[in-house]
């Protein structure tokens, strides 16, 4: 590399219920960020505005509330310097995490020296699905690609691998049990933002999806989220590809697949001269980034195969990562990932993941770097590893060093 | 002005317009209607205080549709042309609708396909309440879809929702039912009300205008954009497809086409209609469809195979021995067609119990509106159960549907051959012995046949006509007859054993078994089954078919070649089948347990135990495992027509997919072959030989037809 790239710092807004009735539908999404922006330039009081060459944040569904380019236009309302430009990106879940790896090569190339990274997704004001999009909804085109929902991909991986209805929701109460811990203990402090209104009045300050005390028991009372749309033809689709398998064992219920949540994330990443230049301290450095893509109809199985290539280009093996989060998309996705690399369950996810607090679909990416940093800092250890399962197949993933 | 479309105009200055082509019995969407109609449109455009058109037929239909004729023919290298001809009709059809007057349609009969869509480019469609006229687009059914503007109108006039059932499956519906579908905006006595009626619309509404040229018209339940249609869509696709299992590209063409169309304008949505109308007629599934269901079964159903110089006769009386499932399916056909039936048993109860199967099916068609009570105890009153052989005098056909036993079957021959009329034909209804050996129990074994009907017989259109060595052209006639009376499909093979598609599904079946014994995964190979488009998957049939009967045929048949010196060749099934019976006491659906579990609540499922059993880890490429299933039987077709057992290939087709389940899409098991492509298809069943065994070599007048570059 060129020019190495360090995360100077990572914040997120608290993840609120994604619905009518969750704490941030009544903040507009231009407002997470447009807020956390603010909330950048006070933590940092050497960062000047003018410096930041681009941001970058991932919005996946870029419409409505969240479309025309989101990121400029929070630049503007947030009072930043005229020369800030902005560009909204979508790789599906990815999005997040391919804004941090995005800033990374940009800042790597030696093309620009100072960026602003994250994403924002308000799921209670612009639905998953609001984007449209050929793949599902244009017929022709969802039929020579044997479309199915993500949520079928994941019972379908549950199914290959045994994982039982028990299994799945065991790993989701554990979630569960971990992100309540690190809440109480504060864990997320360092990197949470209040959201705040425009007097002052605190509108969320913590998580508000985690729900502590759940047991797999509990959990197993739900009904599973996918075997409707399944039964009325999903199911037939995928088992065309998945010819050996007799039928899908649909376990995924909402209790142990990833909450629709309001959150915005924002990291400042850039090269270490220009960290100097504006007195900011690096708190970590990014090693290696990587995409790949698996098969689609399965469609959850990215995380191991892009962990490896990301990996491989750090020069780096599964022993060398202290920590690792793996987005809890759908609790058979993180199995799927420990079975595929071997990386025990201790190491992964350790104050919970997105079934216990939400995925945000832009935000999550940013938000898991800022996560794992945090974790390694008070550890006290050095390694980490971040990844994502993607729409389409893709994978995605991120390793970082502290400084 | 052509005579196709006469032209007159009344003193209201509104054009009766008919349809009445030359040397035609029925109008349909040839050249002369493309000439007539342009000329037409132009006339009514400059027709001056024109009041309104009102558009009918001089034909007892009102119009029929394509020229199938032309279709089928179209290459890949006249898509220009044909989407150039389509833009000259639909554009003409956009005149019509456009004319500043309003346009009627005034259906005095069957409005199918094109002849329907017509109807759909007028401002109103009145249609006389006959209730066998039938109104529809069942151009999917021929691999097709609606490319006169039908796709367009519809989805814009119903709704893609209420629109797609008639679009996906082809369905057809009379006058009162097409009224309340929104398909036809009223109803008429009969001609005279009809056209006082159109010429009344014409008058009341003067400033008609279609909907979707009319601003603001809203589509109902919204175009795709709309949220609640929006929700459904990503579903709608793989609905379709979980049932067509990728195997139909025009149900798939027809969505595409009404979601697509709906996004745009009018006349870019007729653009794309086109262009998916193009690449299924240039395409082979609607070259197969269209050759098996319109061509071939319009042939057969003409009686092709029926010898020439035997005067057409009609069933007056039919007996039928044994009232099991069979005899008593028979019956109800027989009688449905207003024939007199004996339905003769080894006792009065169990013949009536046979009748009370024909009083079940009535008793549902009356439940559900399709026949009066009146009408259904006439049928019924056709029947007469008896035990008593003295009841066949005066049979013209007598049907012996008894157990599958030589001896039983020569006695109730000799039985009914006693009392029956000595010109009637003696038919056996056995599905694997061979007739030539009945036959010598009868006196007249000229007048002896085989009839194979399939089960349930109320459903299964086909009927297999088998030959012996002696039958005569006469008796082969009436039985044609016969069937067609009774609104049967007949094909007509020559006596061998399993004569065509008992000997031909023997092969899928076995090949499934096979691949179980080769040790690929048991749901795989049922997958490829259901994949390939067979309608029951092989394990699947194995199990309806039973293990124990399976044997016992097969046993018989050694034992009948032993006696000739001969051997029957080895069959991979065997062991699997010993198996499955001897070891693990698993002997198919009636037992309850065979390749599948069947659990009294829920779908049957493979039994767990197969891959202890059998292995099911091995692979090997998933298109070879589909290719096998079509390739044995058709290539067990090939030998059958070298050997003489069926010589029309008409028949092959039509018995392939109507008798034992070989996928409609390729249009029959020959049919196939031809999509294939002759040389293609050597070539690969060579390749198949080499791979799973000798028994894809292609046989030589298969070789020498591809080598000719002949079709079939």
């Amino acid at each position: 590399m060129a020019t190495d790239a360090y995360v100077f710092d990572a914040i997120r807004t608290p993840r609120g219920k994604g619905k009518k009735d969750g704490s941030l539908n009544e903040v507009k999404p231009v407002d997470l960020v447009a807020n956390l922006m603010k909330a950048l330039e006070e933590r940092n009081p050497g960062l000047k505005t003018s410096e930041i060459d681009d941001i970058v944040l991932g919005i996946v569904s870029p419409v409505a509330d969240q479309g025309a380019v989101l990121p400029k236009t929070a630049a503007m309302k947030a009072g930043w310097d005229t020369k800030v430009a902005g560009v909204q990106i979508n790789r599906f879940c990815a999005s997040g995490l391919e804004t941090v790896n995005m800033a990374a090569q940009k800042v790597a190339s030696g093309w620009e020296d100072l960026v602003v990274c994250g994403g924002v997704e308000s799921m209670s004001r612009v639905p998953m699905g609001s984007d449209g999009g050929a793949w599902a909804m244009d017929p022709k085109t969802n039929l020579e690609t044997d479309f199915i929902p993500q949520g079928i991909g994941a019972d379908l991986i549950a199914t290959i691998e045994g994982f039982s209805r028990e299994d799945v929701d065991t790993y989701a109460a554990n979630s569960q049990k971990k992100a309540a811990a690190a809440r109480a203990n504060g864990y997320f402090n360092k990197s949470i933002v209040p959201v705040k209104d425009m007097n002052g009045l605190t509108i969320l300050a913590e998580d508000e999806f985690i729900r502590e005390g759940t047991t797999a028991e509990g959990l197993s009372g739900l009904n599973p989220s996918f075997q409707m749309m399944g039964e009325m033809g999903f199911n037939a689709i995928a088992l065309q590809k998945y010819h050996m398998v007799e039928k899908i064992n649909h376990v995924h219920t909402p209790g142990n697949s990833s909450g629709i949540v309001d959150g915005a994330s924002l990291l400042l990443i850039g090269s270490k001269s220009k960290g100097e230049e504006l007195g900011l301290k690096p708190r970590a450095r990014i090693l290696s980034t990587a995409v790949t893509s698996t098969d689609a109809t399965i469609m959850l199985t990215g995380p191991g195969p892009a962990s490896d290539k990301a990996l491989a280009k750090a020069g780096l093996t599964y022993d060398d990562i202290d920590l690792f989060e793996v987005n809890e998309a759908f609790a058979s996705v993180v199995m799927r990932f420990m079975k595929d690399t071997g990386v025990p369950e201790e190491k992964i996810n350790v104050n919970g993941g997105s079934i216990a607090m939400g995925h945000p679909l832009g935000a999550t990416g940013g938000i898991i770097v800022g996560t794992v940093i945090d974790e390694l800092e008070r550890r006290g250890l050095k390694r980490g590893l971040c990844t994502l399962c993607v729409g389409g197949g893709m994978g995605i993933a991120t390793v970082v060093e502290l400084v | 002005m052509s005579e196709a479309i006469r032209y007159e105009k009344d003193s209201d200055n509104i054009v009766l317009l008919t349809m009445d082509m030359p040397g035609q019995s029925a109008n349909t969407m040839n050249a002369t209607y493309v000439e007539a109609m342009g000329a037409t449109v132009e006339r009514l455009e400059k027709e001056e205080n024109l009041a309104g058109v009102v558009l009918t037929s001089a034909k007892s239909t009102f119009f029929a549709g394509g020229d199938l004729n032309d279709l089928v023919k179209v290459q890949q290298e006249d898509a220009e042309e044909l989407s150039k001809g389509g833009e000259i009709l639909k554009g003409q059809l956009r005149r019509l609708e456009q004319i500043k007057a309003p346009v009627v349609a005034a259906v005095n009969g069957a409005a199918l396909g094109g002849g329907y869509e017509i109807c759909l480019a007028t401002n109103y469609r009145i249609a006389i309440n006959n209730p066998k006229t039938k109104i529809g687009l069942p151009e999917v059914t021929l691999g097709l879809l609606p490319g006169g503007g039908g796709v367009v109108r519809l989805t814009r006039l119903l709704g893609l929702e209420k629109a797609l059932p008639f679009l996906l499956e082809g369905k057809q519906v009379n006058p009162e039912k097409a009224v309340k579908a929104g398909l036809i905006d009223a109803l008429a006595d009969d001609q005279e009300d009809m056209i006082a009626k159109a010429r009344q619309w014409c008058k009341d509404n003067t400033s008609a205008q279609q909907p979707w040229d009319t601003r603001g018209y809203k589509v109902p339940g919204g175009v795709p954009s709309h949220p609640a249609l929006a929700q459904k869509l990503p579903i709608i696709p793989a609905m379709l497809k979980s049932k067509t299992k990728g195997c139909y590209p025009a149900p798939e063409a027809i969505l595409s086409a009404a979601v697509e169309g709906l996004q745009v304008d009018f006349d870019t949505a007729i653009r794309i209609e086109g262009r998916y109308f193009v690449s299924l007629v240039t395409g082979q599934v609607a070259k197969n469809m269209i050759t098996a269901f319109f061509f071939q079964l319009q042939d057969i159903s003409k009686g092709k195979s029926r010898p020439e110089g035997v005067e057409k006769s009609k069933c007056e009386k039919v007996g039928i021995l044994g009232a099991g499932m069979m005899g008593a399916g028979i019956a109800y056909s027989s009688a449905m067609s207003g024939i007199s039936v004996v339905l003769k048993d080894v006792s009065a109860e169990n013949a009536e119990k046979g009748k009370a199967y024909s009083e079940s099916l009535l008793k549902k068609r009356v439940s559900r509106g399709q026949m009066t009570q009146d009408k259904a105890d006439t049928v019924l009153a056709r029947i007469t159960p008896t035990a008593n052989a003295e009841d066949l005098s005066g049979c013209d056909l007598v049907i012996e549907a008894v157990f599958e036993k030589r001896e039983l079957k020569a006695q109730v021959t000799k039985e009914a051959e006693a009392h029956m009329l000595e010109t009637g034909v003696m038919a056996s209804n056995t599905s694997s012995l061979p007739i030539s050996g009945l036959a010598e129990a009868s006196v007249r074994p000229s007048n002896f046949i085989g009839l194979h009907f399939f089960s349930p017989v109320d459903k299964m259109p086909l009927v297999e006509i088998i030959c012996g060595k002696e039958t005569s052209k006469e008796a082969l006639a009436k039985s044609i007859d016969y069937c067609l009376q009774i609104k049967k499909t007949p094909i007509v093979v020559n006596d061998a054993r399993g004569f065509f598609t008992t000997r031909v599904i023997g092969t899928y079946v076995n090949e499934g078994i096979g691949m179980l014994e080769e040790g690929l995964h048991p749901r795989s190979i049922e997958t490829a089954a259901e994949l390939a488009g067979f309608p029951v998957s092989t394990l699947a049939i194995s199990d309806e078919l039973n293990f124990t009967t399976m044997r016992n045929i097969r046993l018989a048949a050694e034992a009948d070649l032993a006696t000739e010196g001969q051997e029957l060749p080895e069959s991979s099934s065997t062991s699997v089948l010993n198996k499955m019976i001897d070891d693990f006491d698993r002997s198919g659906k009636l037992a309850g347990k065979g390749f599948y579990d069947y659990p009294e609540k829920g779908k049957k499922v493979l039994w767990p135990g197969l891959k202890d059993a059998f292995g099911g880890d091995k692979e090997i490429p998933f298109e070879d495992m589909k290719e096998r299933f079509m390739f044995v039987q058709s290539l067990e077709t090939i030998r059958c027509m070298d050997e003489g057992v069926i010589e029309s290939i008409a028949d092959a087709n039509i018995g392939s997919i109507m008798g034992i389940g070989f996928p409609p899409w390729t249009g029959g098991v020959v049919q196939y072959i031809n999509g294939y492509g002759l040389r293609k298809f050597v070539a690969r069943a060579q390749e198949l030989a080499a791979k799973y065994g000798d028994r894809f070599l292609p046989p030589a007048s298969l070789v020498e037809k591809a080598e000719n570059e002949e079709t079939y």
